[in-house]
């Protein structure tokens, strides 16, 4: 009997021959950066993920929890991984409250299941992630994804309001609640976010929901340099105008996207010229407030001196926002090889801009940028080969990068990249001050190491 | 307490910022709450170093240590159960940085809240987080209780508007956790270290996010003859969807006392009104206000009235945020709860405190943030009378485990302390506990902080132990 076997044959004295799989081509597709899981295990509840946990610790085994599996690739690869533990069997609506604006929903629940439900009751659920046809609820918390509506709605810790989950003693624990307001202990569910499943196994999340908004409406406009794009830019944040999302484009990050429209064969009418830096904007609200926040749009584009200058019609607004939503999906396979970096500035000037696409300049590399909400850079090096020349050059960028932003008392991460560039440059970056602290939490939370361990920042 | 102590903490701040006098400390003892309890020596750092040196020494000499800001919290958070250092941050008091271009703003823990709106409004600026002790509450405090107010309901409590921090741990170390952005890669350590009640680390700078003021406000006044009917117009308002920027309520007994004392408007003859702030675009305000108007009426508001001006909503406010002071001319003392309720089970809740203060034979005032289901009970007692103020924890607890009851929570912006910490169990399994517990002696593991706060001492939490108060110092030393 091969280990493989041995092991799922002892999960299956757990939880039952059905909840365990140990075929291979099924272990294969549970594969993180070329490693593949002993078994793959599928509780149906709370009890039984929690089982499973226990059963891991005392046998020291090294759970990662999936869900869709649509960001595997995010961090690093785990240490050691032996259990798959599939949490998509755990998918109900445990309550929702639409008189409080409120929802407690199991893990593995798909956001777009989830989003029918609501919509029934004219409510959402702000997490705008990208594959988001698949990504279940828990999965997109756990990998800190950003959502595109950060802008008005802010991030997952802004509506979080209490979480189920398995500790690393395999305990089924709790923290926060069902109601909007609540500082009754430790917010240890705020901890979960953006965790890469390192502290405990997510079981029920809960969460403040908020209202459809009555009318949607897209904002288009192209400018000839950075410098410009920037100044718009910053006329829009110093209008005070609440907007749902704000990306700018550079020229290559421009053709990428409108060469994924036309594969997509989505009908869109907009300028999206890839010799031109592009700003998108996206708003909602009532039938009064969206035409005033384009019409104040339009004001401040001419004012900018933009090139083109335009409306969007309501196809091509979702079209063009469903896109950029997704970019984090697609910008992944845009090239044969792909690093892909997430950077938080203080503030984000044209110059900054302008400084990392040098980066991929002097790298011989093709470099498309996206300038998010709230100041992030989405920055895609990309590169038509695989050969050691090329990963030395996207090792040396990604050296760069991290020292550029570190300089600039910001931080970079690498959201994707080869197997081969993570086994020489840490998809987290420099060793941090604080990586004490964290480490401090995980030993709290999983004395033993158990959950995807490695994956994290610092090793953790 | 050791003399040698007193000793070096004089040595090293000057004695000017030593107080070990008991005619000085027992301005100590007391927060807003009802709690009391003495610290032994109380001392006045003005940098970060400072504070690591007294830490250092308080580990030295094995004695306990806790933060305290303005002392107007409302859970004995600030208070030395344990007796030790109190480590009172007022003169830590300085706004370190302002760079409006990020909207951020870094300052020391001993800046009073309001003083940051104030250093940031001519840029259009301001801090959130608005508790109604704004005027002399530090932000130092608010980091450590996770303090809200009556604008939380649409910005969110302090958690939301802290991007990083400098801490002092327990055994000196000075680290900085989150960043100026605030979207640094790991553990939201901010997220965790704001709320955490001064038990894990000191807070020695804090920055914060500012928010740019709404292009329009409107703020309404709506009066009921029926403290059902009010409450039925919080939760469809909750239900329709619109999110005001404040929805507060406050009941006719109460507005007599504040009208009494403030003079703001409120009728005295209503059953209570409540105080809609409505902000954003001016196309979005008058659609909300329009509509908050309409829910209002549709639930027998006898009169919506609309602040003419600034002058007439600073009034109102006014009115709001000093009640706790009114109804502090009726009675010897008040106690004011926090529980927090699924917002359309207000009705229910606001009938059963009227049953529970019938049953105790006691005045409860309301005056709350409705909007979040956030209760404020008032307790009106005399603590000289050791029936009232026994009844008057009983009649805390009858109300807060009622929240409970509904699916609620113990606190919802002043936190745990040493004021609910016995009734945590109505939230919180052994398995929470022994997780908080590890999270907790993960930091303080000598419960050197804070002893005596969040964690059930009748919960067999036993590491998170009080020690014994301290004998005083001889005055001599």
């Amino acid at each position: 009997m091969t280990a493989s076997a041995n092991l799922a044959a002892q999960l299956e004295s757990v939880l039952g021959a059905h909840r365990v799989i140990a075929a291979e081509a099924e272990l294969r597709e549970y594969a993180i950066d070329g490693l593949v899981p002993s078994a793959i295990v599928r509780p149906t509840s709370a009890q039984e993920a929690a089982e499973v946990a226990r059963f891991a610790i005392t046998e020291k085994l090294a759970i990662v929890a999936t869900g869709s599996r649509s960001k595997l690739d995010m961090g690093m690869p785990p240490a050691r991984y032996d259990l798959a533990l599939d949490m998509t069997g755990l998918h109900d609506i445990a309550h929702f409250d639409p008189g409080d604006l409120t929802l407690s929903v199991d893990a593995g629940i798909p956001l777009r299941q989830l989003a029918k439900v609501l919509a029934e009751k004219s409510q959402f659920l702000p997490l705008a992630v990208p594959c988001y046809e698949t990504s279940t609820v828990a999965g997109a918390l756990a990998s800190g994804i950003d959502s595109t509506l950060r802008k008005q709605y802010g991030t997952a810790r802004d509506f979080l309001i209490g979480a189920e989950f398995v500790d690393g003693k395999g305990a089924l624990c709790k923290s926060g609640g069902r109601v909007v307001k609540n500082v009754t202990g430790y917010d240890l569910h705020k901890l979960l976010i953006g965790s890469l499943g390192t502290l405990a196994v997510i079981t029920r999340l809960n969460f403040r929901t908020f209202t459809l908004p009555q009318a949607h409406g897209g904002h288009l406009v192209c400018f000839s340099n950075v410098e410009d794009a920037s100044a718009y830019r910053d006329a829009i944040e110093q209008s005070g105008l609440p907007l749902a999302n704000l990306e700018t484009l550079s020229p290559e990050m421009v053709a990428l996207t409108a060469s994924i429209l036309r594969e997509t064969n989505a009908e869109f009418a907009g300028p999206l010229d890839p010799a031109k830096w592009c700003v998108y904007a996206s708003y909602e609200g009532n039938e009064a407030v969206v035409p005033r926040i384009a019409r104040d749009l339009q004001k401040l584009a001419k004012e900018a001196a933009a090139s083109t200058n335009q409306i969007l019609d309501a196809p091509s607004d979702a079209y063009l926002g469903g896109i950029l939503r997704e970019a984090f999906d697609w910008l992944r396979c845009a090239s044969p090889r792909v690093a892909l970096f997430r950077i938080a500035l203080p503030q984000s000037k044209p110059g900054d801009l302008a400084d990392l696409l040098c980066v991929a300049q002097e790298s011989a590399l093709r470099g498309a940028l996206l300038l998010r909400a709230a100041g992030i850079v989405y920055f895609t090096l990309l590169a038509e080969t695989e050969d050691e020349s090329t990963l030395r050059a996207l090792e040396n960028a990604a050296t760069r990068v991290f020292s550029y932003a570190s300089a600039g008392h910001g931080h970079a991460t690498l959201l994707h990249a080869p197997g081969k560039l993570k086994s020489r440059v840490n998809a987290w970056g420099p060793e941090r001050a604080d990586l004490g602290m964290m480490q401090h939490v995980k030993r709290s939370f999983d004395p033993q190491n158990t959950f995807a361990p490695g994956r994290f920042v610092g090793g953790i | 307490m050791p003399a040698s102590l007193l000793r070096e903490l004089s040595s090293l701040l000057g004695s000017s910022n030593v107080l070990y006098k008991i005619e000085d400390l027992v301005l100590y003892e007391y927060d807003g709450s009802v709690e009391k309890a003495r610290p032994d020596l109380v001392v006045f750092p003005h940098t970060t170093e400072d504070v690591s040196h007294i830490v250092k020494l308080a580990a030295k000499y094995n004695v306990p240590i806790v933060g305290r800001g303005s002392g107007t919290g409302l859970s004995g958070g600030a208070l030395a159960r344990g007796g030790g250092i109190m480590i009172v941050f007022a003169r830590m008091n300085r706004i370190l940085e302002l760079d409006l271009a990020n909207a951020r703003a870094v300052v020391q823990p001993g800046v009073v809240n309001l003083d940051i709106t104030r250093a940031v409004e001519p840029a259009g600026l301001y801090f959130a987080p608005d508790p109604s002790s704004q005027k002399s509450c530090t932000i130092g405090g608010n980091v450590a209780e996770n303090a809200g107010g009556p604008h939380t309901l649409a910005y969110g409590v302090t958690v939301n508007h802290v991007t990083a921090l400098e801490l002092v741990l327990p055994d000196g170390e000075i680290v900085r956790v989150g960043s100026k952005h605030g979207d640094a890669p790991g553990y939201d350590l901010c997220g965790l270290f704001v709320g955490s009640e001064g038990t894990l680390a000191l807070v020695t700078e804090i920055t914060v996010k500012l928010t740019r003021k709404a292009e329009a406000v409107k703020t309404l006044l709506a009066i009921f003859d029926a403290v059902d009917d009010a409450s039925h117009t919080v939760a469809e308002i909750t239900a329709r969807g619109i999110t005001p920027a404040a929805c507060e309520m406050v009941d006719g007994w109460t507005l007599c006392a504040i009208e009494d004392y403030i003079h703001a408007g409120f009728p005295r003859d209503s059953a209570a009104i409540l105080l809609i702030e409505v902000e954003g675009l001016r196309e979005a305000v008058a659609a909300q206000a329009a509509a908050v108007e309409d829910v209002c009426r549709t639930h027998h508001a006898r009169e919506v009235r609309i602040a003419k001006d600034d002058r007439e909503r600073d009034l109102l406010w006014k009115g709001r945020k000093n009640a706790f002071g009114a109804l502090g001319r009726l009675a010897p003392s008040n106690y004011v709860l926090d529980g927090v309720i699924p917002r359309s089970k207000l009705p229910q809740a606001l009938q059963q405190i009227s049953q529970i203060g019938t049953k105790y034979s006691f005045s409860i005032g309301n005056i709350f943030h409705a909007g979040d289901g956030n209760l404020h009970p008032i307790v009106l007692y005399d603590p000289r009378d050791p029936r009232q103020f026994e009844n008057a924890i009983a009649a805390s607890h009858e109300i807060l485990s009622y929240c409970v009851e509904l699916g609620g929570a113990l606190t919802g912006e002043h936190g745990v302390g040493m004021e609910k910490n016995e009734l945590m169990p109505l939230l919180f399994s052994d398995a929470d506990f022994d997780l908080m517990r590890r999270v907790h002696d993960a930091w303080n593991p000598d419960s050197s902080l804070n002893p005596g706060k969040i964690f059930p001492l009748s919960k067999g939490c036993g590491e998170i132990r009080v020690r014994k108060q301290a004998e005083a110092l001889p005055a001599n030393v």
